[in-house]
């Protein structure tokens, strides 16, 4: 129809012309190009600014990086082998990469334990990461601490078997006493494990060979192994005292109130090297003259205590964003504080905290290595003190540094990644 | 209409301070308060008896005696023959002067980065968001120990710049940049200085002032007038007039290599640069994300409504959107600064004299009063942090939405 | 106020797990380990070697101590110490004894409460410079730039030595050897200062001792001895009479090698006889058995021996024997008689 029509009148075109393509320079990448880098004179400026910047970076990494040599014994001999040219000495990465991850003094026929144990930890964290995972895993989450005490440690392992059967013995004890009062539960609970770990303590100081593994003092632990210990622990530990004291600061009773608020106030007012000189030259004062507690632990206890003050002060700002209704909702439903609370307040104010406390666990992981002042060997301590310093590898700056950012990054950027994975998981609001 | 009676009251048993939830909480409180007490009381004890053993007492005598010991950088003048005491104060200001130093380049290079991160341009923003990522996920430890060693590494030793064919040259002749420090001209203020410095003093006065009848002209008569020269006028051209017409009082000393060092000039040592500039950017990679996050809050209809009046996109930012997100991104900046006055503590890695270094350092290794140096480090940070919290909340009362 | 609660039932668990103090002696011989606070390394006095075993000439004093209490020279747990923690190590008991070339000094003794159990080393403050600076006096330091180990006696003595000779300079203060050392080679300072046996020794581990000089002058008195706590009479006995066992053995020469014969009977030496068991009851009176001298000895050997091994003049560190030969070679060694 149209056909005919086109043929009669010559100048009007009725038929559809096929679709142009866009321009050049508004299509595809060009017009990606013009919008993000090239939009107006100072975008431009600033792309070229940018793209010389990379360019300086590049050229000036990569033969370093290209031209590294992995296989000298020192760094006398890794000159003499790059003969002038730019280039790194890796080498001192693969000559030291034990005491680099474990310090010098972990026995070196022993090193499958802490690498268990690592690998062990990432099995007992899929549960309580991802809620996909199968939720028979969180079995081996309530053996982890156990298990990894036990390898990394050594020693029998009735220890940490009876520790265990005294956090299970407490847990059934506050079960059957809970339905009278979660206070009396708890107590009954605590006084349970007491007992158990009192009586226990005989069993396995008596046979320490039973099961042992060849026991490792703790001051033998060392390089990046001690960071992620302590890390992991003191995290672990803060999340508990964080979440009382938090609910402490919160409550109607002033006395508690006040020693939380001081607490967390002065923890948070003073820097963590100051709490570490605490570990390190104070706090044995405050034992018993013959109590002989380690400076692994005193710096574990001191750590742990800065953590929860940040933790308690996360928490208390998810409690306080929580709606006034829940709680009264919560009283109207003729539930208890303990009930109220461990049902209705804190699972809310836990989501709504928890990029608040990754934020606070990167931030502990990256202060362990505060412990190198107080001469203890961890990753830095080891760059620090006996690498840097040998006579072999008097002066590799950039090799050795560049790893230890290498590892703290790849564990910080992952967790926060994990963080804001987690909180789109968890926005179940709806905007 | 039915009036309840209150129901009769029951006289006060004992068994109410675990039943009654009136009386329960003192029960609590009390049981808390005795723990506590036990719990410090052991704890005392414990050290008495362990100061008893080891034949030791707790005093601060010792801040009186002489220190003995020489401190690199004093603000406040300092032998070898001043008290420990004397020592704090020096560590004290040094403390004070590498935060504040940090708090103002790390607000420069915060502000700057969170801005570009959310700039148009592509890579700019990744660029951006890789330093952010990167400095925000290293500890500032490494962060200060690398920038220290690359320092040293990195740039000339004074000898370097030594003879004829020196391999390091200085720059106009005025600035050394070496792997100690820097070494930068100082001013020497002759007679009449105290003129200039005044007319200086007046000028920058000067130019607030003319902003201010700029501003009124705008609202009175709607006349704009023009404030960039006007004021960049005012900065330079009375002073250098004053400058000229009384023949130059302020001169430049400039630093020369004598003997093993230069002599002379500023001074800032390679430990004071490297802690600062490591802290800076360090802190600066959080406070851009508190400015991102900031200008993000304002909610966009703001910005529409203010492009909709006819504004410029200058003046968007500055009249705008700039006033709304100061209110979300002051609070956490200022526990950014917070966050850097306590990592400054690190300067014991570096060598930097701060008040970790002579109280907590020197000081306490001499006298090996350990209890009391500790106690008084403490206390030091504490009142700068308790000061910092009360700047923060009067801030925050200032710009609290006020609600009429 | 819960973490003063964990602490406190952490310290009573502790409290219960030890025995009730009753002095150093029975606790060391209780736990079967010597704990001994060193150096955090220092080549030739006390540093970890490549396979992470300590030894150095304080390390090998712990030995031997170790081998006179324990029958064990390895039963010795070394604990590493900083400037800034080796008294609290030891005042808070984490340390038995404190092997870490320490300075006896007035205060350290006095005020601070320790017992310096004798002298194992006569050392003195040096200066060490790069031979290029082409220095030959400390003197001629006006205005250099010192790097200077924090936490020690130096420190002090350098303000006095800088200050009675009216010479500026800038000091540097550091943690440790090891973090003064890239400063030093890298030229951030002129002069490196501590002990000359402390320069001696971190200049064998450059990569060209040849390029360093150290300046004659030595500016102080630095007597280096192990220090246990005040108080304790019975256990700072058994740590001086074990230094002092080393150094008569050296007098008398008992060697590593003899001295399993020599103790096997009573030889013509009265002396040797006393101090080697044979012969009277000394070893009971120290608490110890009979054959606690003759352990210590094996241990590492004498004290010549232990000096020769880690910092002699055949090691890198290649020290002289100068004021740390016996008396009757002209130096300052004299072991008080044993009877």
């Amino acid at each position: 129809m149209s056909d005919t029509h086109a043929e009669s009148v010559a100048y009007v075109r009725d038929t559809m012309l096929p679709q142009q393509p866009p321009p050049a320079s508004e299509a595809g990448a060009v017009k990606w190009m013009r919008e993000n880098l090239f939009s107006g004179w100072f975008n431009t400026l600033l792309t070229l600014v940018s793209l010389y910047f990379i360019y300086q970076i590049v050229t000036g990494a990569w033969p370093w990086f290209a031209n590294g040599i992995w296989t000298a014994s020192s760094l006398a001999e890794c000159r003499e082998i790059l003969g002038g040219q730019t280039g790194a000495c890796f080498s001192v990465l693969t000559e030291r990469w034990n005491q680099l991850l474990f310090g010098f003094q972990y026995p070196s026929d022993q090193y499958w334990r802490p690498v268990t144990a690592f690998v062990l930890l990432i099995v007992a964290l899929a549960p309580v990461l991802y809620p996909k995972a199968p939720r028979q895993l969180l079995v081996v989450t309530a053996l982890y601490p156990f298990v990894a005490f036990w390898l990394i440690w050594g020693g029998t392992l009735l220890a940490p078997l009876v520790a265990l059967i005294g956090v299970a013995g407490g847990y059934v004890a506050f079960k059957l006493v809970e339905h009278q009062s979660f206070a009396m539960g708890a107590f009954a609970g605590l006084v349970a494990a007491l007992v158990i770990w009192v009586l226990g303590g005989f069993v396995s100081g008596s046979a320490e060979n039973v099961l042992a593994l060849q026991p490792v003092p703790s001051r033998d632990l060392g390089g990046f192994m001690l960071n992620m210990i302590l890390g992991t622990v003191c995290v672990s530990l803060s999340l508990p005292i964080g979440i009382l004291l938090a609910l402490g600061r919160q409550s109607s009773m002033p006395i508690i109130k006040w020693i939380c608020v001081i607490f967390i106030e002065f923890i948070r007012g003073v820097p963590l090297i100051t709490l570490l000189f605490v570990a390190n030259v104070v706090l044995a004062y405050f034992f018993p003259p013959d109590a002989n507690i380690d400076l692994v632990l005193r710096v574990i206890i001191m750590i742990t205590m800065f953590a929860s003050a940040y933790i308690a002060e996360v928490i208390r700002g998810g409690l306080a964003a929580l709606p006034r209704g829940q709680y009264e909702a919560a009283d109207s439903l003729g539930l208890d504080y303990a009930q109220a609370t461990r049902l209705i307040i804190m699972p809310q104010a836990l989501k709504i905290s928890i990029p608040g406390i990754v934020n606070v666990a990167v931030g502990l992981f990256k202060d362990t290595t505060l412990v190198s002042v107080i001469s203890m060997f961890d990753l830095v301590g080891m760059i620090r003190g006996p690498i840097l310093a040998s006579t072999e590898w008097n002066g590799v700056y950039w090799e050795l540094w560049g790893f230890a950012v290498l590892l703290f990054f790849i564990v910080c950027f992952s967790i926060s990644k994990y963080s804001q994975w987690l909180e789109r998981q968890l926005a179940t609001d709806h905007r | 209409m039915s009036t309840y009676a209150d129901p009769p009251s029951r006289a006060f048993t004992p068994s109410m301070l675990i039943n009654d939830r009136r009386y329960r909480s003192y029960t609590f409180q009390f049981i808390a308060l005795l723990l506590l007490a036990l719990a410090i009381g052991y704890l005392v004890s414990n050290l008495l008896e362990n100061l008893r053993v080891a034949g030791l007492n707790l005093s601060f005598d010792f801040l009186g005696e002489p220190a003995g010991y020489d401190i690199n950088q004093t603000l406040i003048d300092y032998t070898s023959q001043s008290t420990h005491l004397r020592a704090s104060m020096v560590g004290v200001l040094n403390t004070l002067l590498v935060a504040l130093l940090g708090c103002v380049m790390a607000t420069i290079i915060g502000v700057a980065v969170g801005v570009l991160r959310l700039s148009n341009n592509w890579l700019v923003r990744k660029l951006m968001s890789g330093y952010v990522e990167i400095f925000r996920n290293v500890p500032v430890l490494i962060w200060i120990l690398i920038v220290m060693a690359v320092f040293v590494a990195v740039l000339p030793q004074p000898r370097d710049f030594r003879g004829d064919d020196a391999e390091a040259q200085m720059l106009w002749d005025a600035f050394a940049f070496t792997g100690r420090g820097f070494y930068l001209p100082k001013p020497i203020f002759a007679a009449g200085s105290g003129i200039v410095i005044t007319v200086f003093a007046a000028s920058i006065i000067g130019i607030f002032a003319y902003r201010r009848h700029a501003t009124k002209t705008l609202y009175d008569t709607g006349r704009l007038l023009p404030t960039f020269w006007p004021s960049v006028a005012i900065f330079f051209l009375p002073t250098l007039l004053v400058f000229f017409l009384l023949g130059g009082p302020i001169a430049l000393e400039y630093p020369e290599l004598k003997g093993f060092n230069f002599r002379g000039g500023i001074y800032m040592r390679n430990s004071l640069i490297s802690l600062w500039f490591a802290l800076s950017i360090y802190t600066a990679a959080f406070i851009a994300e508190n400015v991102r996050a900031g200008i993000l809050a304002v909610n966009k209809g703001q910005s529409e409504a203010a492009a909709s009046l006819g504004l410029r996109p200058r003046r968007i930012m500055n009249l705008v959107i700039l006033p709304q997100a100061l209110r979300v991104i002051i609070p956490p900046l200022i526990s950014q600064y917070l966050n850097l006055t306590k990592n400054s503590s690190l300067a014991i890695a570096v060598g930097y004299m701060d008040l970790t270094g002579t109280l907590g350092g020197i000081t306490l290794n001499q006298t090996g009063r350990a209890i009391e140096s500790v106690v008084l480090l403490m206390l030091f940070y504490l009142l700068i942090s308790l000061a910092i919290s009360a700047i923060m909340n009067v801030y925050n009362n200032a710009v609290r939405l006020k609600e009429r | 106020m819960k973490q003063i609660a964990i602490l406190g039932a952490m310290t009573v668990a502790g409290l219960s797990a030890g025995a009730v103090s009753a002095g150093t002696l029975d606790d060391v011989k209780a736990r079967g380990k010597l704990n001994c606070g060193v150096v955090t390394g220092l080549v030739g006095f006390g540093a970890p070697n490549a396979n992470g075993e300590w030894e150095g000439f304080d390390v090998s004093y712990c030995r031997a101590l170790a081998a006179a209490v324990l029958g064990d020279p390895t039963a010795v747990e070394f604990i590493p110490t900083t400037g800034k923690t080796r008294f609290t190590a030891l005042a808070s008991g984490e340390i038995d004894v404190l092997a870490r070339n320490t300075t006896w000094t007035f205060s350290r003794d006095v005020d601070l409460k320790f017992d310096f159990i004798g002298v194992n080393y006569y050392d003195g403050q040096g200066f060490m410079v790069p031979k290029e600076l082409g220095v030959s006096s400390a003197k001629e330091l006006d205005g250099a730039t010192v790097c200077i180990q924090t936490g020690t006696t130096t420190e002090l003595n350098l303000a006095d030595y800088f200050r009675k000779n009216n010479i500026d300079y800038e000091p540097v203060p550091i943690e440790t050897n090891a973090e003064a050392q890239p400063l030093y080679l890298e030229g951030a300072c002129d002069v490196y200062t501590t002990d000359a046996s402390g320069l001696a020794a971190t200049r064998a581990a450059f990569e060209n001792p040849g390029d360093h000089v150290v300046l004659p002058e030595i500016i102080s008195k630095e007597p280096l001895g192990p220090a246990v706590r005040h108080g304790d009479n019975d256990w700072a006995d058994v740590a001086r009479w074990t230094l002092n066992a080393l150094i008569a053995a050296e007098e008398y020469g008992v060697t590593s090698a003899n001295v399993e014969d020599m103790a096997a009977q009573a030889g013509d030496s009265p002396e040797v006889n006393r101090l080697l068991g044979t012969e009277g009851n000394l070893g009971e009176m120290l608490g110890l058995d009979a054959d606690w001298a003759k352990r210590a000895i094996a241990a590492e050997g004498n004290y010549g021996e232990i000096f020769e091994k880690n910092i002699g003049e055949n090691t890198p560190i290649g020290l002289a024997r100068g004021l740390n030969a016996q008396w009757t070679e002209g130096g300052l060694l004299y072991a008080p008689p044993f009877r």
